[in-house]
């Protein structure tokens, strides 16, 4: 048994370290170094940056047009890209839309969209959730009747992130509401701009406008834009929700909110000395590193039994989801604890940092609650905390449903 | 002891609960929160009407002289009713240091405006480098002529922006961090060398930072003595400490109330997601952490005029320790037994989190007080018999 | 509503203070602070003395050599006795038993039993868990058929508390089996000689024993001692379960444990400084001291409703026993943090004094290692959740 990174992985994590020194620009880094919002223009250029070094699809195998990495180095280049921090590609064309495409599209469909998609060419969302179907996904009602040559959908979904960038939806639809539920859906692709579709604001405690709500009147959706067949659009579902296994930890994201910590409390006065010499701060600290160190670990040893059984998805993941959510809420909590009365001013969401000294000088000050309220979302979206824990005393204790 | 409502209080309970059942639904504080200021003029002329901006203040002074129980049932209040007025920073903190500090002449004089509704008065205290601590100031006030001039920044004013006084502490003398030396200044908004920078807060309300520029503040404007501040901020902030603790309790409560009703509505995987026991048990913790939480509430309310400072300081930092993690903890958990509209800006449960969230970070938060009472020798001092 | 607290009642405090000072010597005191179980030995002769102060059964109606003290008084006088290092009285007897046999025994059975009890002549266990009847009760098996004017009785118990000590047993054993669970239970005294009992040690993970098994293999036991109505056993024990609500954050065991806590913390090193005045240790222990406050306070407010017999739906028992069980374990395993290498020392009962290790040692890790029974027993911690849940917010 060996835990540490072989020579080459170590090479490739210092390739990835000077790629984004030379190529993140400093206009995105700055933001990202506060967890200020992106707007949708920096987004797109970044992605193409990555996708120009054909580093925009981590998870994609060559004959995708994606760079062919194994778990170890996809592991390696999303750590590198939290710890940086730059963004991510974006989720869910390269981490949902573009597998699902690859894996169950037509030929046709593959030379088409892949390429955009890696290019941020389309912006795609999910439409899977809906106000009655959350953790229970299969309980969806949007309906897909056919007529013609066409779909007509009629429902509601929520929650999608970005859908007020996207041009495109791929979405869970019901085309058989008289078989078991999970036996009736479909897989559709849905245009944004289609008469019927109208994208509605959901502002999230943070105060910004991420995700949305999308109301589906009579759209009209041509019977191409299914992908795989019909009323076997849950086996789609269940293949990109399992998909992405490796990074969920996020453990990189949780590094730096850290170091970001740590550095502030080196800078926020406390008495005659600064919150980083309270002792209670330094113990915060050290309980989320030990834990983090350990779910490192766990994160390769994760890793490494992919690897050994050709990357099938390992439910012992749900562990990585549940404490790398933990850990990083509690990474933000003690930021928030360091900010103290500095956190308590809030800011528009776009507002870049402040190069002005104004009187109280604590511009980053606002960027420190909304990421402490947004991370309540982690437990709950893809997947919630206790769903994972139904998985894990379930699917490897063994306990009875 | 008596853990029953008096017949007078029970009123006043009833009161209150009804203006916030009348003028609080979740709607409706949407509608006031657009107000000017974060908050609404026509529920503060209600509860001066009513008598609660009198409520603290002795009758000398032209208030009801009514005591820390009192205080603790309209503030459980606002935290239900998530009301965004400054009752607590203008009534019971800026008025608890001018009860604390002021001659009698001054509290006749300055009293009755802020009871009648006519005038909102607001501590300036906190700075940016002070944190949690109060004697840490830097902000100057150097004697000139027949009064002082008032030099340095105060961060983080709730409700500031529609203040008409500030109670501004400044250092007449001393270290920066040293508790003597510091005094208090009764501040009209409008004074030459005053600027504000307004902002939202992250709880929905409305914050000034103040910049004091040569500020000049008349002789008759020092708040009681020179350079013995110290002990009267301790007691507003000590008031302070109480009310939270109530309002918090007041949050927690409607939040397990919202949770509840949540869990017995939202139906998945072929029922009411009640029925499943893992969430059962979130509820009970809960619940448990409120109950916790509303019995150092009442013990806030007890100790508060307690004539050992010692013990009250001690009593308070425990309460306060408690409220900030208890407050967190049904927070947090409330959010995530609603699923996805936990996090959302337009169901209630989101906003409460909020609020308790920000609770913790006022006056200390339980780290800092545990760490106090730690360093003060600890808490329970009477159980060495064993 | 005036949280001040009664004047009166402190006079009652400073009452019970000296009749301790009085009536009970240091050595019986060091003994039962230490953490170790307390012997029958201890207990019977305490009970006697409060006997002969007419203070035994407090709790009891007047009429059956009650105080007729209010709930707080009781609280008080329990607190009293705890922290004085008093040896606690058969719980058994005088908590389950006691109010049982007042309520709804015969004349004859209160006769027989409810006097000596009370004088400490008689030692109580408890026969009520099975192996697979823990925290579902209800099912339990233990069978009772009638044969003439007896009960012919068979099965098993277990975690009977002191059941080595016991004179007398009392019973919850199935009389139908037709019906619903609840419905088929009646309530027995068994004399713990009878033949066919045989109670058996349970050594727990303190390597002590407190804990019994009991087999009853056709036990004869007379109509005559069955309390009450023929399948009403389970009513009156739900009863005396429910009883000692407000009691149920052992608020007395926490005060001596964090007493403890802080008294060896402060004698041990930890580099220059003692424990207790390093940051972070000091940190917890006030972490601790928060927690039980509040639960003292919980615990007032419990008694004022036992006080007006307030609305008995409220689950202030359950909170309390939840958090109080749990803040024993807390301080319990601070306690051994604190004692350091000492607390791995394995300190017999008797003899531990010639081992190394300070004088407040012995006893304590064992406790801790106890405990951990404290949110399994009185109610499993998930079973009281479950009450706060379904039987309070109604989920």
């Amino acid at each position: 048994m060996d835990l540490r990174f072989t020579a080459e992985e170590s090479a490739f994590r210092r390739e990835v370290q000077a790629f984004l020194r030379d190529n993140l620009p400093d206009d995105i880094h700055a933001k990202m170094l506060e967890h200020r919002a992106l707007s949708k223009d920096e987004v797109v250029r970044w992605q193409r940056i990555l996708n120009a070094r054909g580093w925009a699809t981590p998870s994609w195998p060559r004959e995708w047009g994606g760079p062919g990495w194994n778990a170890v180095q996809r592991y390696i280049f999303l750590d590198e890209l939290h710890q940086f921090p730059a963004p991510e590609p974006v989720s869910f064309n390269v981490s949902m839309i573009g597998p699902v495409i690859g894996t169950f599209g037509s030929e046709a469909q593959k030379a088409e969209l892949l390429p955009r998609i890696a290019n941020l060419d389309d912006w795609w969302c999910q439409g899977f959730s809906e106000p009655g179907a959350g953790s229970d996904l299969a309980a969806l009602s949007t309906s897909a009747v056919r007529d013609g040559g066409s779909y007509v959908v009629n429902g509601t979904k929520m929650w999608q992130g970005m859908g007020h960038r996207a041009d495109w939806m791929f979405t869970l639809v019901r085309t058989d509401a008289t078989v078991k539920k999970q036996a009736g859906i479909t897989f559709l692709l849905i245009d944004m701009t289609s008469p019927g579709v109208t994208v509605q604001p959901i502002i999230t405690i943070d105060g910004r406008h991420e995700v949305n709500t999308v109301f589906l009147d009579n759209v009209r959706v041509p019977v191409a834009n299914r992908v795989y067949e019909e009323n076997k659009g849950w086996d789609v579902a269940k293949f990109l929700l399992g998909n992405e296994r490796t990074g969920i930890a996020r453990i990189g994201m949780t590094k730096y909110i850290l170091r970001r910590t740590r550095k502030l409390a080196a800078e926020v006065s406390d008495g005659d000395g600064v919150v980083a010499d309270d002792p209670a701060f330094q113990r915060r600290c050290a309980e989320i590193e030990v834990e983090l160190r350990a779910l490192e670990i766990t994160q390769l040893r994760v890793l490494a039994a992919m690897r050994e059984h050709s990357e099938k998805p390992d439910p012992r993941s749900s562990i990585l989801k549940l404490k790398g959510v933990e850990l990083r809420q509690a990474a933000s909590d003690l930021m928030l604890r360091v900010a103290g009365p500095l956190a308590l001013a809030a800011e528009d969401e776009f507002a870049p940092p402040s190069p002005t000294d104004a009187p109280a000088d604590t511009e980053w000050g606002s960027t420190v609650a909304p990421l402490y309220f947004i991370l309540r979302a982690a437990s709950i979206y893809g997947g919630a905390s206790e769903v994972q824990k139904n998985i894990l005393a379930q699917a490897v204790l063994g306990l009875p449903k | 002891m008596n853990f029953d409502l008096s017949e007078e209080q029970t009123l006043l309970r009833d009161a209150i609960d009804k203006l916030v059942l009348k003028e609080y639904s979740f709607e409706q504080r949407r509608k006031h929160s657009r107000g000017r200021g974060g908050w609404s003029r026509e529920v503060w002329a209600q509860l001066a009407e009513q008598g609660f901006l009198g409520l603290p203040f002795d009758e000398a002074s032209g208030g009801l002289g009514y005591g820390p129980v009192e205080s603790m049932l309209v503030m459980e209040a606002v935290g239900r009713g998530l009301m965004l007025e400054p009752y607590l920073d203008c009534v019971l903190l800026a008025g608890g240091v001018l009860r604390a500090a002021a001659t009698s002449q001054q509290l006749e004089a300055w009293v009755p405006p802020i009871v009648s509704g006519e005038q909102l008065v607001v501590l300036a205290c906190g700075e940016k480098q002070s944190r949690y601590r109060l004697d840490d100031v830097a902000t100057t006030a150097t004697a000139q002529g027949e009064g002082y001039r008032l030099k340095g920044s105060k961060i983080a004013l709730r409700h500031g922006e529609a203040a008409d006084r500030f109670l501004v502490s400044a250092r007449t003398s001393g270290s920066r961090t040293a508790r003597d030396g510091i005094s208090l200044f009764l501040v009209d908004a409008g004074s030459d060398g005053l600027r504000q920078r307004s902002y939202r807060t992250q709880d929905g309300l409305r914050a000034i930072d103040l910049m004091f520029d040569e500020v000049l503040v008349p002789e008759s404007h020092v708040v009681g003595t020179i350079g013995e501040a110290a002990s009267a901020l301790e007691r507003g902030a000590q008031s302070a400490i109480a009310a939270l603790a109530a309002e918090a309790v007041g949050c927690m409560q409607a939040m397990l109330d919202l949770t509840v009703d949540y869990l017995k509505q939202r139906k998945q995987f072929g029922g009411p997601i009640s029925r499943f026991q893992a969430l059962q048990h979130q509820a009970a913790e809960m619940l448990v952490e409120v109950e916790q939480a509303r019995s150092m509430a009442m013990l806030a309310a007890l100790v508060l005029d307690d004539d050992d400072a010692a013990e009250r300081e001690r009593t308070l930092s425990a309460v306060k320790a408690l409220i900030g993690r208890s407050g967190r903890f049904v927070a947090e958990r409330a959010v995530q037994l609603h699923g996805g509209i936990g996090v959302t800006e337009e169901a209630a449960v989101g906003h409460y989190f909020k609020r308790l969230t920000m609770i913790d970070l006022q006056f200390g938060d339980s780290d800092f007080h545990l760490s106090k009472l730690a360093a003060g020798g600890g808490l329970i001092g009477r159980a060495e018999r064993a | 509503m005036n949280f001040r607290p009664d004047p009166d009642d402190a006079l009652f405090r400073d009452e019970v203070r000296a009749f301790l000072r009085e009536a009970l010597p240091a050595e019986v005191a060091a003994r039962n602070r230490r953490g170790f179980h307390p012997s029958k030995e201890d207990e019977l002769w305490w009970t006697q003395v409060l006997y002969r102060k007419g203070w035994s059964a407090p709790h009891w109606p007047v009429e059956h050599g009650g105080t007729g003290w209010s709930p707080q008084r009781r609280f008080i006088f329990e607190e009293e006795c705890f922290l004085a290092g008093a040896p606690p009285t058969c719980a058994a007897g005088f908590s389950l038993l006691g109010p049982v046999l007042y309520s709804y025994g015969s004349e004859a059975q209160k006769r027989q039993f409810l006097e000596p009890t009370r004088r400490g002549e008689i030692f109580w266990g408890q026969l009520f868990s099975e192996p697979n009847a823990g925290s579902d009760l209800a099912s339990l098996k233990t069978a009772a058929v009638r044969d003439g004017d007896d009960y012919i009785v068979n099965g098993q118990k277990t975690w009977t508390t002191e059941g080595h000590y016991a004179d007398w047993l009392f019973c919850l054993v199935r009389t139908d089996s037709a019906v619903k669970p609840q419905r088929g239970i009646s309530f027995l005294i068994i004399d713990a000689k009878a033949p066919g009992v045989s109670i058996r040690p349970i050594v727990s993970i303190d390597g002590a024993h407190s804990l019994n098994e009991t087999f009853l293999d056709d036990v004869r036991v007379p109509v005559a001692n069955r309390i009450g109505e023929e399948n009403q056993g389970w009513s009156y024990a739900k009863l005396l379960l429910e009883h000692e609500r407000a009691f149920s954050a052992e608020v007395p065991r926490n005060k001596r444990l964090l007493s403890q806590l802080k008294s060896i913390a402060a004698q041990t090193r930890d580099g220059d400084a003692r424990l207790i005045d390093e940051p972070m240790f000091s940190s917890r222990i006030a972490e601790l001291e928060v927690e039980l406050q509040a639960l003292e306070w919980l615990t007032l407010r419990a008694l004022a409703d036992m006080d007006h017999g307030a609305d008995a739906r409220r689950p202030t028992g359950s909170v309390l026993k939840i958090r109080g069980s749990e803040l024993i374990q807390k301080t319990g395993a601070l306690i051994v943090e604190a004692l350091g290498g000492y607390g791995l020392v394995d300190y017999p009962e008797h003899g531990f004094e010639t081992l190394p290790g300070p004088e407040e040692a012995p006893g304590k890790t064992a406790d801790f290692l106890y405990r951990r029974a404290t949110t399994i027993y009185g109610g499993a911690n998930e079973i009281q959740r479950n009450i706060i849940a379904k039987g309070f917010l109604g989920l």
